[in-house]
């Protein structure tokens, strides 16, 4: 098989199967939910929707979202953008992708998928080597992310981890009713607001498993106390109340100029999507 | 679990409580943003919506021989309809609004004068909304409109949702939004 058709797989795998972390938390959280209450029915409608579009490999949600990939930086000239562009608008043919992709300033769509700086493409050298992940994320989980500078005092959060915290809870807080609970958070503590806001988002590609749990003790901590607070607000899957508000919370730290102290928070809804591949190197 | 099927009978639905889970079974109509300018602004299909169900909702359709097979039909976001709903509630008899995230006070009272309920579907479950529809009865305003904007009539079977906004002035979103809010308070 050539590069292209093994990344059109990859879109395919990546857009109709949920990772199995991530499948398992939403079972999970399903047998803590009452049966027959409306926590219950969204993740059994939920789960029973993700065993239908594995089985058929279509799409799982009809936004397909925006496509980042992060590919290891020693594929950088067989998995050239040219020939990702060429995977995507390949995958859109077949029906792996919705049409998704709008000009800002003409409003015209972009029928392939494909323009200048769609799909999103990183070389970075922090995935496994010969590695291509891929990532779908749907706007209405993208519109629920955001960005607080600290002192905030509408929150009264200081600059400290007790006001880190209180920024995220308010994340989840202003996300209830939107954006497809139960979520899950990337969040990036500090850097500057463009960085962190990368940083946040690429912690939603690890895992919900107790392997993708930080190194770090103090931001473990917080990953589980943030976890066990949300869940414990009521806002509940599609806040319509219930246990279950957030799926999990993976938190990194980036140093900050002494000015500054950005709290970013990336939002991502229950159909988390992200796939990888790997070639032989 | 309540089995709610077309036509959807009035006294039924104004004894539905918000939180209800139900099962819907029938006739249901497709329509967002087009769809309720449209009729705004006057216009009018051979279609009668009375006792039956409006879904916020743009699908993927494909041509299968004579027919149409559904792709993909999950809620879209009910908010930017909330202009035109309640004079649709008023006008068209309708019982039941599906959708995703809600609508505004002045939908909740026209649900509450007219005998009309809110429910929500589970936004993403495009596959499964899909596989719920048996039949696609019809499409209207398909030329005018394109495939995600028309107006669909589809038979669906057990199509599932829970009451977020019932006909007694009762708001789900409205209940977990001051919940939840107050216990942030307490924990911040
Ligand atoms: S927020 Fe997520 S699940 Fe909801 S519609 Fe968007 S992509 Fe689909």
């Amino acid at each position: 098989m050539n590069t292209v058709e093994k990344l059109a797989g990859l879109i395919r795998e990546t857009s109709s199967s949920l990772p199995e972390d991530v499948e398992s938390a939403l079972a999970k959280a399903k047998r803590r939910e009452q049966g027959g209450s409306s926590a219950s029915v969204v993740l059994g409608t939920v789960l029973d929707n993700v065993r239908l579009a594995r089985k058929l490999g279509s799409p799982l949600c009809q936004d397909t979202g925006t496509l980042a990939f992060y590919i290891d930086a020693s594929l950088r000239r067989k998995v050239s953008p040219a020939v990702v562009k060429k995977a995507v608008a390949l995958a859109t043919t077949r029906g792996y992708l919705r049409k998704n992709c709008i000009d800002s300033v003409t409003g015209k769509s972009y029928d392939d998928n494909c323009a200048d700086g769609a799909p999103v493409i990183h070389y970075v050298d922090w995935v496994e080597k010969g590695c291509v992940r891929l990532v779908l994320k749907g706007g209405g989980s993208e519109n629920m992310s955001r960005q607080y500078s600290l002192p905030d005092s509408t929150l009264g959060a200081g600059r400290d981890i007790a006001g880190v915290r209180k920024c995220i809870l308010d994340a989840v807080v202003k996300a209830q009713g939107f954006g497809c609970a139960p979520g899950i958070l990337g969040v990036c503590i500090g850097g500057d607001r463009a960085t962190a806001y990368e940083v946040a988002k690429e912690q939603l590609l690890r895992s919900l498993d107790a392997s993708g749990e930080s190194s770090d003790a103090v931001l473990r901590r917080l990953e589980k106390s943030i976890l066990r607070e949300s869940n414990s607000l009521g806002i509940g899957p599609m806040g319509l109340g219930g246990k279950t508000t957030l799926l999990g919370v993976r938190i990194a730290s980036r140093p900050r100029v002494p000015a500054s102290f950005f709290v970013t928070v990336a939002y991502m809804c229950w159909a988390c999507r992200r796939g990888s591949l790997k070639f032989k190197v | 679990m309540k089995e709610l099927t077309y036509p959807f009978d009035e006294r039924q639905i104004r004894a539905l409580k918000a939180g209800d889970a139900v099962e819907i079974s029938g006739l249901v109509h497709t329509g967002r943003d087009k769809f309720h300018k449209f009729f705004a602004d006057g216009g009018k299909i051979a279609v009668d919506f009375r006792d039956g169900a409006l879904y916020h909702c743009g699908p993927v359709c494909v041509k299968a021989g004579d027919g149409w097979r559904v792709v993909s039909a999950g809620p879209t976001t009910s908010v930017r309809e909330n202009p035109y709903e309640p004079k649709f509630i008023a006008s068209s008899g309708v019982r039941i609004i599906i959708g995703k995230g809600g609508m505004d006070a002045a939908t909740l009272a026209a649900m509450k004068k007219h005998g009309c309920v809110y429910v929500q579907a589970v936004g993403g479950a495009g596959a499964l909304y899909a596989a719920s529809v048996k039949r696609v009865a019809g499409v209207d305003l398909f030329e005018e409109f394109g495939a995600a904007e028309a107006c669909w009539h589809f038979e669906v079977e057990g199509f599932r949702g829970v009451v977020a906004m019932d006909a007694h002035g009762n708001s789900l979103f409205d209940k977990v939004a001051s919940a939840s809010d107050a216990l942030l308070r307490e924990i911040l």
